[in-house]
């Protein structure tokens, strides 16, 4: 138990087996999954009826496809939280795992989750708006791959912070928002070089940007999770 | 004693600041110079920077004793976090308006999202958040702990701003300080001038600040 190695390799199980046990409850219910599935065919529905037969601009198309994204993610992410403490599990979970080890297991729950419901927005939103034409892949797949990140690190963290306080679901947009905007703002403009047709290298600022915030955000949070965690 | 010192120096700087004539060529000590293309509308920065600067250090108070705050579980730094953080919310709200006011009469809108303006507005909508959580915790251990959390959170997010927003727009703001060039437009009366309505506004804060830990203090003991 004392030597390092199995402290590293105990860590990683207990992050493993908490991802776990969200991904078994999460398949038993479907809640978020299904309320995240539901909120981005809704919304991007209401979008086609809204433009009719008029066909937006892509660089405003791309703005709005970070709108979907953002709220589709507000409307879900939190639940991993939320639910530890409706539940009233969140004692017996830190009598099992230490912090970190929940954080990250959280963290990559959270990750598959939005990546997973990123996938299928895009995939709807270039079926259902003709006007949205990617022309550098390599750009497009990179933004939505390190936007996913980008988005499940602050939320993980606002989530953990929502369910310790009284009002579990209007604050977390309010509270996300600031944090979340120079992601926002980075994202909506690599996307719009990617329906332009901008070379890869073009956007590099925007990808060493996106991964430094990965980076700080995540550091930041495993630092301070461990004050929120504990009552 | 430090208030009335704090009146009479205030109450100079604003005599001063509206008073002292503008011509082209200063000659005399106590003349400004006209700085091109802000004119007598120059005059508001000696309200405007200062308010600007006390929105960032507050919220830069606000994150310190945050930290002091997880470290030792006092409640009484919680107190000056969220004193600190009231006041900059007060400020940048002044600071938000009277840039305003300025960009109206020489932009000729009130708003048309400048980095700068966008800056300002993401450190408003922080504040907004972090009062807002702080009203949804009811126990204080938890809510000092968790705005704590919060106000970092923001503050390592933040510099990311200065990062993207030149990408995005390029600014129309006046830097009559130190301008791209690092020259000074200011003559010297108006740099003391300028120098001494910061510190003011600074004395202001604190004295300000005091009063609202005071008051803080002793609505938490009297609940007891």
């Amino acid at each position: 138990m004392s030597r390092p190695m199995h402290n590293a390799e105990q860590w990683l199980r207990s992050a493993l087996s908490i991802f776990k046990k969200d991904w078994h409850s999460e398949m038993r219910t479907r809640y978020a999954i299904s309320a995240l599935l539901m909120f981005v065919v809704t919304t991007i529905s209401i979008m086609v009826f809204a433009l009719g037969s008029e066909s937006a601009p892509a660089d405003v198309l791309s703005g709005m496809l970070w709108v979907v994204i953002f709220f589709a993610a507000m409307s879900g992410l939190a639940r991993t939280f939320v639910a530890e403490e409706e539940r009233g599990t969140s004692m017996t979970l830190q009598l099992l795992a230490t912090p970190s080890a929940i954080y990250f297991g959280k963290l990559l729950f959270n990750l598959v989750l939005v990546t997973g419901v990123n996938a299928l927005t895009v995939l709807l939103y270039t079926i259902f708006l003709a006007g949205f034409v990617v022309k550098t892949y390599s750009i497009f797949i990179w933004t939505i791959a390190l936007g996913s990140i980008g988005l499940a690190a602050s939320s993980t963290i606002i989530a953990a912070i929502i369910a310790k306080a009284n009002t579990k679901g209007t604050l977390y947009p309010v509270l996300s928002f600031p944090i979340l905007l120079p992601l926002l703002l980075t994202c909506i403009n690599a996307t719009r070089l990617a329906t332009e047709g901008a070379f890869l290298s073009e956007s590099f600022g925007e990808f060493q940007f996106l991964i430094s915030y990965v980076v700080v955000v995540i550091t930041a949070s495993a630092i301070l999770f461990e004050y929120i965690w504990k009552d | 004693m430090f208030k009335a010192v704090l009146f009479v120096w205030m109450t100079t700087i604003i005599v001063l600041a509206l008073g002292l004539p503008m011509v082209a060529q200063p000659q005399a000590w106590y003349q400004f110079p006209i700085i091109p293309a802000l004119g007598e509308k120059a005059r508001i920065m000696f309200f405007h920077v200062p308010t600007a600067w006390l929105s960032s250090l507050a919220f830069v108070i606000s994150m310190i004793y945050g930290i002091q705050y997880l470290r030792k579980k006092r409640m009484d730094d919680d107190n000056k976090s969220a004193s600190a953080a009231g006041l900059g919310f007060l400020f940048c709200f002044l600071a938000t308006a009277t840039g305003a006011i300025w960009a109206k009469f020489s932009w000729g809108t009130y708003w048309n999202w400048d980095p700068r303006q966008t800056s300002i507005f993401v450190l408003l909508l922080i504040y907004g958040a972090y009062f807002a959580l702080r009203s949804a915790v009811e126990v204080e251990e938890k809510r000092a702990t968790l705005s704590a959390v919060y106000s970092i959170i923001a503050a390592v997010t933040m510099p990311f701003f200065m990062f993207i927003m030149p990408r995005i727009l390029a600014s129309l703001h006046p830097e009559p300080i130190l301008n791209v060039q690092g020259k000074v437009e200011m003559n010297r009366t108006m740099l003391v001038v300028f120098l001494s309505s910061l510190a003011g506004f600074t004395g202001l804060f604190y004295w300000m600040w005091k009063l609202q830990v005071r008051t803080r203090t002793l609505e938490l003991n009297r609940k007891y």
